[in-house]
């Protein structure tokens, strides 16, 4: 289609309104940052920064109202997934940034603060077009926009030799997975001819010729991969534990939230739009998903499985949360293989998220306090908790009760989504859902191992804790939350039908 | 004012921890009297509620209902599917259930009065447990039985880790793990009900599960079904516990602060007899029927292997642990018998094994107070030094034993009354752990009064004294009540009695 200026001045605009204050807040940062004095203390660009973020909620949160609209010709869209997503986005950028506010490890930090604050909202800004995207290159665009952001981010410490090395890996694993889902894609538009998922997905629903269907299953398997290194999803989960151990502590928190939910809605919008509607076999007695949901099942049972287990060892409480957040993948690939059953996808995936993100960075936000202050990252400097802070012990034991999936708190009501939509197919995921019970229980072990320091061991130090006023925040945030949406979960799935619906217009029909 | 009765009864502790949160952590005195006083809203309210039952107002007139959760897009097809209410009920059994939480409970908090710290903490957390206990038995719906029977959990592992004795950690641990499995095979079994059926309302479930025809979302195959009441008894066996899954509960008795056990032997195992009567009987009862049998010889086991043991401990809270074990062999039995005698006795002997064990763990809790010690082989001539607890003692294990005129006679005959008509054999086989009971009984009971006094010069035998003697008082005249007047227990009873056998199909 040919462009000209009334074409481009005919499309509206406005749906692109979050990202655009999004952009426009990391780019007036940089140039902050670049001509401001050296001695003036970059930390307060954070507020700015979470003006930013408040102020794109707040425009998104007026785009309720629309019908979806199609721009650039299907390269963006704002449908009612996006809506839905770009929320969970925003809102945990904001207390991100909040935590990275109050982040004050001993060295390395604070000449590179500045770029830390605009590189975050770029990488915001990848996840964001991701959610929005109708077209495998803007799709890809908006990866890599997140990945190249985020390589820094874990880096960012320069003279820190972990943070080195942590940077150094990611960006090694996840240049090959880049690679990987790129050389997928390419099959992908060989077999269709297109990059818009719309065309591509009704292309692919007529395809009857074995070859094509062959190739379009190497294509599916290695996109798979590429986007599993994404989610560090089993047996690609290698880098996750020493990235996140390397990484500072907001990063890691960005990785494990906004990165996998990133992951998880790019890994929707391929296999949602395309390979839900194609043909499994040349005479259309199964469809595609039906025959290849084999290979996710397997990820996620393995991903469930070695999380789990591994979590068991962890001394270094980074690493143990990232094989924590490699079982919580694990959960979300469960609910992806049985597609909800058909009736809880949408759901399940934006209930758990936005509840994982609550229990998680809540979790990190005391894991921050406790660290900065003793300059230790084991198990141990929970020791004690329960007496030196009972406020911050007994936020910490509700976050930890919500990843463990107890009742009564928001990681509850998530895995009941994940295990009713395994069981209401047929026939039902039995052994996947198993699977995820029973290391369930193994999670009980670890999760408890942490409270069991916080209550039972003897007090680490008796320094005061101080708490920042953002990290503060943060931690009431995320409580209340957990508990909220623990306790009346029908606010979330309330709100989620009346605005979007059943998420019909998913699909591009343009 | 009655729809709000049943949600004041379950949330009243609510009450009691917000008297005990507001109180500095060094109001040692004051913190214990709370801790007793917030046990009393809740005591109150069930004992108004039996009030009313015996004036003749309907049990069913408490209930309440409020929309909760809706799972799922789906209300446009049918407003209740996938939905989730927020539904309390009353009936006898769940009345009954509820008097011994409260009894118990509040008896309990009189007992904590040797948690030598962290008070605060210790009554947060009891309250937190009481409130699970109450909810679990008027939750009329699984999911929300299921929210309470896990709030009972994390505060037991809780009280046991940090307030028990040498071994606490392992043991909460073991606890913890133990329950976790019993209540991870209770989920899958409540959400595969749930997928496939749309409902989690115990009736509605009932009724599908029952009477062929009602159309379900997705179909439950037969074996299916099989499959669920088998794990459902696996799920609540592990509570009970039945004889290969006791090791956490032994290790529970012998290493948790005892007040707490006296709450765990005398309510939370109960739960899991509550639970197989509930869902068990009452969701699968064909296959329940065909799976008697197994029932009744896992009842049978329990109850031999549980009295054997108890019979060569040289503990008195292993002694006791295993008695525990050994009982709730009995009530498997009469669940297994099929029939209503059997059925009443083992509604009895868990409500009757609920007060011995109260007793019995009160009065073993004054003793280690005393002493220091509840091993057998370094206590004896106590029937010299503190005759009235001695009396006690041997009050309580005469009921224990199922002398007649005590509850626990009453609901061993019945059971055993029961399996006789319908499963001679092992009711026979049974039998012989009557006797054994009476043996380690006995033998635990004179070697502490009895026996040598070699008492150690720290150990401080003084006698019970006041306000001690008003839980035992009170424990051992229920145990005589209903030893005297059983309709007490079986006029509540009859009722849902009456209802689960006439689906199981009684004889």
């Amino acid at each position: 289609m040919k462009m000209d200026w009334n074409t481009m001045l005919s499309y509206n605009w406005g749906a692109m309104m979050p990202e655009f204050i999004i952009l426009g807040t990391a780019m007036s940062l940089s140039i902050l940052d670049l001509f401001w004095p050296k001695h003036f203390n970059r930390r307060k660009l954070a507020w700015l920064a979470v003006t930013g973020i408040i102020l794109a909620f707040l425009s998104l949160i007026s785009l309720f109202s629309f019908e979806t609209v199609s721009i650039l010709s299907d390269t963006f869209r704002l449908d009612t997934f996006a809506k839905a997503f770009k929320l969970i986005l925003l809102f945990g950028a904001g207390l991100i940034i909040l935590l990275a506010e109050s982040y004050e490890p001993k060295e390395g930090m604070k000449e590179y603060r500045g770029e830390f604050y605009y590189l975050f909202l770029a990488a915001l800004l990848g996840a964001m077009i991701m959610t929005s995207s109708g077209d495998l290159i803007t799709l890809f665009v908006g990866l890599e926009l997140l990945s190249l952001s985020s390589y820094i981010l874990v880096g960012i410490r320069k003279h820190n030799r972990k943070s080195n090395e942590a940077s150094m890996k990611y960006v090694i694993n996840g240049g090959i997975s880049t690679a990987i889902t790129l050389f997928g894609m390419s099959y992908l538009y060989g077999v269709t001819g297109s990059v818009n998922l719309g065309e591509m997905s009704r292309t692919m629903a007529g395809m009857t010729d074995g070859q094509l269907l062959y190739i379009t299953g190497l294509a599916f398997f290695m996109v798979f991969v590429g986007l599993s290194f994404k989610l560090a999803a089993a047996p690609f989960h290698m880098w996750a534990p020493d990235v996140y151990e390397g990484a500072p502590m907001p990063v890691a928190a960005f990785l494990s939230v906004i990165s996998k939910t990133a992951g998880f809605v790019i890994l929707l919008r391929i296999f949602l739009s395309l390979f839900l509607t194609a043909p499994g076999d040349t005479i259309g007695a199964l469809d595609f998903f039906e025959k290849n949901d084999g290979y996710i099942s397997f990820v996620a049972g393995m991903t469930i499985i070695i999380g789990n287990v591994i979590a068991l060892r962890q001394r270094n409480l980074k690493r143990l949360f990232a094989y924590s957040s490699i079982a919580h993948a694990g959960y979300l690939l469960v609910a992806v293989t049985t597609l909800g059953g058909g009736y809880f996808l949408m759901d399940t995936m934006w209930f758990y998220l936005l509840s994982y993100l609550l229990m998680n960075l809540g979790a990190f936000a005391i894991i921050q306090v406790l660290s900065s202050q003793s300059g230790s990252e084991d198990i141990s400097i929970l020791a004690g908790l329960g007496k030196t802070s009972p406020f911050l012990a007994i936020a910490f034991t509700v976050y930890i009760l919500s990843l463990a999936g107890i009742p009564g708190t928001a990681g509850f009501i998530g895995k009941l989504n994940i295990f009713l939509g395994a069981f209401i197919t047929e026939p039902g995921h039995y052994v996947l859902a198993g699977i995820m019970i029973a290391a369930t229980i193994v999670s009980y072990v670890y999760y408890f191992g942490l409270l069991v320091q916080v209550y039972f061991r003897p007090v680490h130090s008796d320094k005061l804790i101080k708490v920042r006023l953002g990290l503060s925040l943060v931690i009431m945030v995320c409580i209340g939350g957990t508990i909220l949406f623990g306790v009346a979960p029908n606010l979330a799935f309330d709100f989620l039908h009346n605005h979007f619906g059943d998420f019909k217009d998913f699909i591009s029909s343009g | 004012m009655n729809v709000y009765l049943l949600s004041l009864l379950v949330f009243s502790p609510l009450l009691g921890i917000v008297m005990v949160a507001v109180m500095p952590k060094t109001e040692e005195r004051t913190i214990k009297q709370f801790g007793f006083f917030g046990t009393l809203p809740p005591l109150v309210i069930s004992f108004f509620l039996f009030a009313q039952y015996y004036s003749g107002v309907a049990l069913s007139s408490f209930d309440i209902k409020v929309n909760w959760i809706r799972f799922g897009n789906l209300s446009m097809y049918d407003p209740n599917l996938f939905a989730v209410n927020f539904e309390l009920g009353l009936d006898g059994l769940s009345l009954v259930f509820l008097l011994l939480t409260t009894i118990i409970s509040s008896l309990a908090a009189l007992a904590s009065t040797n948690i030598k710290h962290n008070w605060k903490g210790y009554y947060l957390l009891f309250f937190i447990l009481e409130i699970g206990m109450l909810g679990v038995f008027t939750a009329e719906n699984l999911i929300l039985f299921f929210i309470f029977f896990e709030m009972t959990l994390i505060p037991t592992f809780f009280l046991i880790g940090k307030w028990g004795y040498f071994e606490k950690e392992k043991a909460s641990y073991q606890f913890l793990i133990y329950n976790g499995i019993g209540s991870a095979i209770l989920l899958v079994v409540i959400l595969i009900l749930f997928a496939r059926t749309g409902t989690t309302n115990i009736a509605a479930l009932m009724q599908m599960m029952t009477m062929g025809g009602v159309s379900l979302f997705a179909p439950i195959s037969d074996s299916m079904k099989y499959g669920l009441c088998l794990a459902l008894l696996i799920a609540f066996g592990i509570k009970l516990p039945v004889f290969p899954f006791h090791s956490w509960m032994v290790r529970v008795h012998a290493e948790a602060p005892l007040s707490i056990v006296m709450i765990h032997a005398g309510v939370l195992l109960k739960i899991g007899a509550y639970g197989i009567i509930r869902f068990g009987m009452g969701i699968f009862p064909d296959q329940y029927q065909s799976l008697a049998s197994i029932i009744v010889t896992l009842g049978v086991i329990s109850l031999l292997y549980g009295a054997f043991l108890a019979l060569v401990q040289t503990d008195f809270k292993l002694v006791l642990a295993y008695s525990s074990v050994s009982h709730m062999g009995i009530v498997l039995m009469g669940l297994g018998a099929l029939n209503e005698a059997g059925m009443q006795g083992a509604i009895f002997q868990v409500i009757s094994h609920g007060l011995i064990a109260g007793l019995l763990f009160f009065l073993v809790a004054l003793l280690y107070e005393r002493t220091g010690t509840t091993a057998l082989t370094k206590l004896g001539g106590l029937a010299k030094t503190m005759p009235i607890f001695s009396g006690l003692l041997l009050a309580g294990g005469m009921a224990s034993l199922g002398l007649p005129g005590m509850s626990g006679f009453i609901s061993e005959f019945m059971v055993f009354l029961g399996l006789f008509k319908s499963q001679p054999v092992l009711a026979a086989i049974g039998a012989l752990g009557l006797i054994l009971t009476a043996v380690y009984v006995l033998r635990a009971i004179l070697m502490m009064t009895f026996g040598k006094d070699n008492s150690l010069i720290e150990q401080k035998r003084y006698d019970l004294k006041g306000v001690e003697l008003v839980p035992t008082a009170v424990l051992l005249g229920l145990i005589i009540a209903i030893g005297v007047y059983p309709n007490l227990l079986g006029k509540p009873l009859q009722g849902t009695i009456d209802a689960i056998m006439l689906a199981v199909g009684g004889r």
